[in-house]
């Protein structure tokens, strides 16, 4: 078997809990794209070239508002703004990927980035073919439902309700595993208390980039105490 | 459709290079060639463990305590999944079962 397959096998099973959720909430964007009359294409370049979904639902919504340009990329940045942070963390995983690194960062969705986060390449696998993979099997299932959606809209009678909490569980799954693999659990409460506090005071649409404020400003703060405690 | 086509190109063409902006952006100001500040290096270090917490009240942010279900299906469920966890720390068994519960819990029950 050569490096690529190797990687891929090895990649496939921690994308799975994604495929669910990805195949749920692409076919609800791709159901909900074409009420608004547009086509499978559209829902397939939409997944293909945006690949952020919850921005794909929010543009959904902002149809109705009518042709602001300028809106759509000031709401972007702030519905995305939380992918800096992203960046940000990869920087030194993405380090050395060469030729694949642009799909990486291009890829590094909300669930591409905490899978990567907790699973590493196993021994004897490249690194970055591990990485590729997973980013690419992820943005697979998201661009297959969301052309799923778009062309059987009306043909589901399996009652998927509730089915999109896989992602919350998903979430959750990698809470307790970053909580276990650590001693110093100050910067998993920040993210926590930081995001229920701005929850509560900005209301659920405006509260992360509060948080992100929040989290940035405490760990600048604590910053040696926080290192001191790594060891 | 609402826009024309070339509306609709301008209007997804700005999301999607908005978005790819925002991403590639941390790796264009700290290149791999040119030394990253230690305060970034720091920080690259301690938000993923930040961030977690975050997408789990991103994902919850819709909840209301003060009209039915009271945030019970989800409370319930991951509750479930923690005690799962910790006592089998088998990944798929915590994410399909949380989901079921869930799925059972909002479609029978609330």
């Amino acid at each position: 078997m050569n490096e690529k397959t190797k990687a891929l096998r090895a990649a496939l099973p921690y994308t799975i809990p994604v495929l669910t959720g990805y195949m749920v909430l692409g076919t609800a964007y791709g159901i909900l794209l074409s009420s608004k009359g547009y086509s499978f294409l559209w829902s397939a370049l939409t997944s293909l070239f945006i690949y952020a979904g919850s921005m794909q639902f929010v543009s959904i919504s902002l149809l109705a508002a009518g042709f602001h340009p300028l809106y759509a990329c000031f709401l972007t940045l702030m519905v995305n703004a939380r992918h800096l942070f992203y960046g940000i963390s990869m920087l030194s995983e993405f380090q050395g990927t060469g030729k694949k690194k642009p799909y990486l960062i291009f890829g590094l969705t909300d669930e591409t980035f905490s899978l990567l986060c907790s699973a590493k390449a196993p021994a004897g696998i490249d690194k970055g073919w591990f990485m590729f993979f997973i980013t690419l099997l992820n943005q697979i299932y998201w661009v297959c439902g969301s052309i799923l959606g778009s062309i059987v809209s009306s043909l589901f009678h399996f009652n998927t309700m509730g089915i999109d909490f896989v992602l919350t569980a998903l979430f959750v799954v990698i809470f307790i595993n970053q909580w276990k693999s650590t001693g110093n659990h100050i910067p998993v409460l920040t993210g926590l208390c930081a995001s229920v506090l701005c929850r509560i005071i900005f209301g659920s649409s405006n509260f992360i980039v509060p948080a992100m404020i929040a989290i940035l400003i405490f760990v600048t703060v604590f910053q040696n105490k926080i290192e001191s405690r790594n060891t | 459709m609402l826009f024309t086509a070339t509306q609709s190109l301008v209007f997804f063409g700005t999301i999607s290079l908005t978005t790819i902006l925002i991403r590639f952006l941390p790796f264009i100001l700290f290149p791999e060639n040119k030394e990253t500040p230690q305060y970034i290096t720091y920080l690259g270090r301690v938000l993923p463990y930040t961030i977690i917490g975050m997408l789990v009240i991103y994902c919850l942010k819709d909840i209301s305590f003060t009209e039915t279900p009271y945030g019970l299906p989800e409370a319930i469920s991951i509750a479930a999944i923690i005690v799962l966890h910790l006592w089998k720390s088998n990944t798929f068994l915590s994410i399909g079962a949380g989901t079921v519960i869930y799925m059972l819990l909002v479609q029978f029950i609330f």
